[in-house]
């Protein structure tokens, strides 16, 4: 125990605004004051897996680790759909996988907002074409629901990740 | 070279990779014979999957890859383009079942067993039109309509089923679990996979080697070091080429920085799934600052892109091995730490301890590879000498040590990763310390209609391409296996008389690939 404590202290806190990021802190400060304002509480998210690599998932997996701390910032991961405001879908959708993503999506109460993550999902770039529709997948996300805000990237970075979502909150708000 | 007195001939590939010979069986019989003999000699079935030859005038044919101590066996059998069966191998290799079923969905060549139910298939296609098959076309216009399957019924007083899945609760991947519990206890799991099957050997039909790379570098976005490397070793094997050993040696250090990642993700999440949040706090700080310096020397958080075939595309100065280095120190003392407080955390160790057990005899009887058998005292590792083994380079220079455990459980699968990060950190200093001059890449010119095998000791366990060149020089098939092909089936034994609340633990301490087994 003594241990575990020394290591919490050693390590202090390290959620960062990280260099790279300049004002990214205010940002996303800014952003969550809007998420309460619009919403009336925190952002929820239910993430679909609907046919990707998995290294997506790496990615919005490290949205929760302490540098970017997406938790503490109110933006929570959900268990399900009826509980979300928001999907966070990864594709290529897959045949095998397009209707359970339809479901999801009717069961998130509206207002919802989706937003789609990775060059798969999003259907651009030189992977969104190597991953477009074949005989197993329909496409990218929005070939089976709207979609609010597009994320690309193969993986998108935790930081255009952040931004993605925020941006979802931000455009529905107009 | 022949293989315990059996009549099949084999020959050594080229190239630089893991040592692997190819032969082809004259009949049926053979290939039962062949695999029979593997099964004796306490071998594996590595992968299995199909191609159609009927574009060259032949029918089809039925691949297979078997381990036995000195290497990897390639063995293909031609089959009648009017009726493609094949001998089933599942009763002997229990690994077979699967991936039989999905050669059956992709090529529709059909092995003579009982268990003919799809696998990869759920609706999607028409169960008479076949992806794989050189003239298939365009898929026929189809109404997309989820099919039932034939789950297994369990009775029995007060027995009853959890059904869990596609969508699970957490971030993950989609696949589909189907419990059979009397109280709290699970009687029996059954897997259904395939949710993220989107074609990928398909869209490899045709594709040049650079597209490839890409593909193969994404079927599971985890191990993608370990699937470019493993395509490229199958492109260099098929075209007779040996890239440069600095090329070789950088492979390496990649390969283990890949392995340390995916290690200490999953001990922070199994220390999560204790109830131990500092756990995955602390893992995932490190591994945010491993993937950081990946994306500062590679150019990619996750070295995607990095290895190609001749070589890599991706290079190190003297500036950037010190960083890596650097990062070593840190990384391997935080790691001690932390080890240290999960060996005295009597929570934690409780949840860990005997918790999700296979055994060595289960272990080689579903062919089980990597991390999740060396739990269980099996001393496989492709980058290993063994007593009649030698490892390729640059491995053979190395000394690798394998991380063994005895005991099989969630505790052993979490004690081998341990190990798994101190021995990586080493290989990475001492690989930094002697990397050779020279060249990074060489050309590789396509040799048409020739074929080989790459096979690479990913983090979870082997992973394995297989290549085939059409006349034209580019890929006519080629096919990506991950090493959860053989794991799926040892968690639906792992789980077996523990409880439901049991299972996200057991689970996270094997993390397989969804996507890696779809394909
Ligand atoms: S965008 Fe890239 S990382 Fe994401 S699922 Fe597609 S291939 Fe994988």
């Amino acid at each position: 125990m003594l241990a575990l404590l020394k290591r919490i202290a050693k390590t202090g806190i390290v959620s960062e605004p990280t260099p790279e990021v300049g004002d990214m802190r205010r940002e996303i400060d800014r952003l969550q004051d809007e998420v309460l304002r619009i919403l009336g509480r925190a952002l929820t998210i239910r993430e679909v897996d609907a046919g990707s690599c998995n290294a997506c998932e790496l990615e919005i997996h490290a949205l929760n680790n302490p540098y970017y701390n997406l938790e503490g910032r109110g933006i929570k991961f959900v268990a399900s759909p009826r509980h979300a405001d928001m999907l966070l879908v990864t594709g290529p959708v897959t045949k095998n996988m397009e209707n359970a993503l339809k479901i999801a999506y009717e069961c998130t109460p509206d207002p919802k907002l989706v937003v789609a993550v990775g060059d798969c999902g999003c259907g651009c770039g030189e992977i969104g074409r190597l991953f477009g529709p074949n005989y197993a997948t329909v496409g990218p996300v929005e070939a089976v629901i709207p979609v609010d805000v597009k994320v690309p990237g193969c993986p998108p970075t935790p930081i255009d990740l952040m931004r993605g979502i925020l941006a979802a909150v931000a455009k529905n708000r107009r | 070279m022949r293989f315990h007195a059996e009549p099949i001939e084999f020959e050594r590939q080229p190239g630089s990779g893991a040592p692997v010979w190819r032969g082809r069986a004259a009949d049926a019989e053979d290939w039962l014979r062949f695999a029979i003999s593997v099964h004796r000699h306490e071998g594996r079935l590595c992968a299995l999957w199909g191609s159609d030859e009927r574009a060259h005038g032949a029918g089809f044919r039925v691949h297979a890859v078997f381990a036995l101590a000195e290497g990897w066996q390639y063995l293909t059998l031609d089959l009648p383009a009017d009726n493609p069966v094949y001998p089933d191998l599942s009763g002997i290799f229990a690994a077979a079942n699967r991936m039989q079923r999905a050669t059956f969905d992709l090529v529709g060549i059909r092995h003579d067993g009982e268990d003919q139910r799809p696998w990869l298939r759920h609706g999607g296609w028409p169960a008479d039109w076949f992806p794989l098959r050189h003239d298939a076309g365009d898929p026929p216009p189809w109404e997309n309509q989820p099919t039932d399957y034939d789950f297994v019924r369990v009775g029995g007083e007060g027995a009853h089923e959890i059904p869990v899945g596609p969508i699970h609760a957490g971030i993950i991947e989609p696949g589909h679990f189907r419990f059979t519990v009397v109280g709290e206890r699970v009687l029996r799991l059954e897997q259904r996979l395939g949710y993220q099957h989107k074609g990928i050997e398909c869209r490899l039909a045709g594709a040049d080697f650079a597209v490839g790379a890409k593909l193969v570098g994404r079927v599971s976005g985890d191990s993608t070091c370990a699937f470019a490397w493993a395509y490229a070793d199958a492109i260099e094997a098929a075209c007779a080429v040996t890239p440069p050993p600095r090329a070789l040696a950088i492979r390496a250090l990649l390969l283990e920085r890949e392995r340390i990642a995916n290690h200490l993700g999953d001990l922070g999440a199994l220390g999560n799934d204790a109830a131990l949040a500092f756990g995955l706090s602390q893992f995932f700080r490190l591994k945010e600052d491993w993937v950081r310096l990946n994306a500062e020397v590679f150019g990619h958080r996750f070295l995607m892109d990095t290895i190609v075939p001749g070589g890599v595309a991706v290079d190190v100065d003297a500036a950037k091995i010190a960083a890596l280095v650097a990062q070593c120190d840190e990384i391997g003392r935080a790691v001690k730490e932390l080890q240290r407080i999960y060996d005295a955390h009597s929570g934690l160790q409780d949840r860990f301890l005997t918790t999700g057990p296979i055994d060595t005899a289960l272990a080689q009887e579903l062919s089980l590879s990597g991390m999740a058998a060396r739990a269980t005292g099996m001393l496989l590792d492709a980058r290993c000498h063994r007593h009649g083994y030698e490892p390729p380079p640059p491995w053979n220079k190395l000394a690798v040590r394998p991380a063994t455990a005895e005991t099989g459980d969630v505790a052993a699968r979490a004690a081998v990763r341990f190990a798994e990060i101190y021995e990586s950190l080493r290989l990475i200093r001492l690989l930094g310390a002697d990397l050779p001059d020279g060249e990074t890449r060489c050309t590789v010119s396509p040799v048409p209609g020739a074929a080989g095998v790459g096979i690479v000791e990913g983090w979870r366990g082997e992973v394995i391409v297989g290549v085939q060149l059409g006349p034209d020089g580019r890929i006519a098939r080629c096919h990506p296996h991950d090493p959860s092909w053989q794991a799926w089936p040892a968690l639906e034994h792992a789980v077996l008389r523990d409880i439901v609340p049991d299972f996200p633990l057991i689970n996270k301490s094997f993390n397989l690939s969804y996507s890696g087994q779809d394909i």
